[in-house]
């Protein structure tokens, strides 16, 4: 495991993709696209897929908020259960699944920081189909990094970002990281 | 951690990471559908040569949760009876394919033994009166729940220390995790290593009975010889037997565990097993979250 210290010494020397205030503006951008698209807001549930994708999810219900004084409900689900790659890796730490309300008929927008291959938000889906019966589901993300190993993508994109695939594109945020910005690694 | 054998040298760390994964575990158990795919496709075998109704159980549907299939071997009715080693039957069912094994056994270290046999990862579900880790597991859960945390807690476990692994896997598990715990047994009763234990000792269930924030009790072990050191059982529930009126001198924040089977009227009253502070059926539900940890765990490629 890489120590806090070394990791964030690390990221300061790539290149900064997006700043905090790229971040602010990408996701008041979507909580706009996603009050346009859902007249009825209180059919609507955010779910924010741990870590990053749960502070994601309550910055743009508080966007939303702000403008409608509509409260979305916020919530998470995990998708380490879910995972095909067990074989692989590590089990690794499992975030919490919180569901504030039935789902059932409901619009569920899966919130997480990065889309790269599909498969976490592939996962995603599993989980929620044991959850409950969203009458639709759609998918919101800070960044789109491209490569999709699967036919899923996003209806609400933050920023679209072209990168190879030796690259990492690390999020950080006030919430759970302490700092804020989107940076651009080449893994040697 | 590649097999669960023993509670002993477990670190906080290792314990906690167990405990909190648990606690999501707890969570897919209240949902509409109890079930997730983790363990789709594995098969874990249960190697039960020793009689067990719960544990046998909650390992089946703790498994079952995570989708894994089982394979449950009994030693009755098997080629056991037929003259069949241990390690031949541990590597008969590797061979039929399981990924990973649950063994009970009535000598200690047979989960040890067959974990250095086979390539998968052991699960020690009980070896004689040495170790019975996953059962210290759902205590110290039930009591985090309860209390939040175990450091600073006062526990008294009480009965037959000397024949019960139970006892054993929970001292170390429960004092690694800062719990205070204490002893309350005749000196009979206690276990002949005693000196290495990091716990006190008391020989009167009164000594500790107003002050103790848990009271852990343990059935007296016939089918290990338990009762052959206990003069008589009015005796033994005069000096450890938690009654009616016991129970109502405990303090109000204090809960009572046992890990079942319950020998009502002798270490346990009758009515104190269902009482309010009573948590042996909260022992038993999270049995199957704290499983499903520890099978997650162990079926993960291993940790560098």
């Amino acid at each position: 495991m890489i120590e806090p210290g070394l990791e964030t010494a690390r990221i300061r020397e790539a290149p900064l993709l997006l700043t905090d205030d790229d971040i602010r503006r990408a996701l008041r951008r979507i909580s706009h696209e996603i009050r346009e698209q859902h007249p009825y807001l209180d059919q609507v549930v955010l779910l924010g897929i741990p870590t990053r994708g749960v502070p994601l999810a309550r910055r743009i219900a508080s966007a939303i908020r702000e403008h409608d004084n509509t409260e979305v409900p916020v919530g998470s689900v995990d998708v380490g259960l879910y995972r095909d790659d067990l074989d692989h890796r590590p089990t690794t730490r499992l975030g919490p699944t919180e569901v504030p309300v039935d789902l059932d008929g409901r619009t569920v927008i899966l919130v997480d920081d990065v889309l790269f291959t599909g498969r976490t938000i592939r996962a995603a889906l599993d989980a929620l189909a044991d959850l409950g019966r969203p009458s639709t589901v759609q998918l919101a993300v800070l960044v789109d990094r491209g490569h999709r190993q699967l036919p899923i993508r996003a209806d609400y994109v933050g920023k679209n970002l072209p990168t190879a695939v030796g690259e990492r594109v690390t999020v950080q945020l006030e919430e759970t990281d302490g700092t804020e910005g989107v940076w651009l690694e080449r893994l040697s | 951690m590649r097999h669960l054998l023993s509670t002993e040298h477990m670190t906080a760390t290792e314990l906690t990471w167990i405990l909190n994964m648990a606690d999501e575990m707890a969570e897919v158990l209240e949902r509409p559908i109890p079930k997730v795919p983790t363990l789709r496709g594995k098969t874990v075998g249960l190697l039960f040569f020793e009689n067990s109704t719960r544990t046998r159980l909650s390992f089946e549907r703790a498994a079952k949760a995570l989708s894994a299939d089982t394979m449950t071997f009994g030693s009755q009715g098997s080629s056991m009876t037929k003259g069949e080693s241990l390690r031949d039957t541990a590597l008969t069912l590797e061979a039929l394919g399981a990924d990973l094994m649950v063994v009970r056994h009535h000598a200690v270290g047979a989960a040890h033994r067959i974990s250095e046999w086979v390539d998968v990862p052991v699960i020690n579900a009980g070896d004689g009166t040495n170790q019975h880790p996953t059962q210290a597991l759902l205590d110290v859960l039930t009591l985090r729940k309860r209390f939040g945390k175990l450091d600073g807690l006062t526990v008294a476990i009480v009965g037959d220390i000397r024949h019960s692994r139970v006892a054993r896997s929970n001292v170390f598990a429960m004092t690694a995790l800062g719990a205070d715990v204490t002893l309350v047994a005749p000196p009979t009763l206690l276990p002949p290593t005693l000196d290495e234990w990091p716990v006190r000792v008391a020989h009167h269930i009164d000594d500790v009975i107003e002050s103790t924030d848990v009271l852990y009790l343990l059935r007296i072990q016939a089918e290990r010889g338990g009762d052959q050191v206990v003069p008589s059982l009015p005796e033994y529930v005069s000096r450890f037997g938690l009654t009616d009126e016991r129970y109502a001198r405990m303090s109000g924040d204090s809960v009572v565990l046992h890990p079942g089977p319950m020998n009502r009227g002798v270490e346990i009253a009758h009515g104190v097993a269902e009482a309010d502070r009573s948590l042996v059926l909260s022992q038993v539900r999270n049995g199957v979250a704290v499983r499903m940890a520890v099978m997650m765990t162990l079926a993960g490629a291993d940790r560098d």
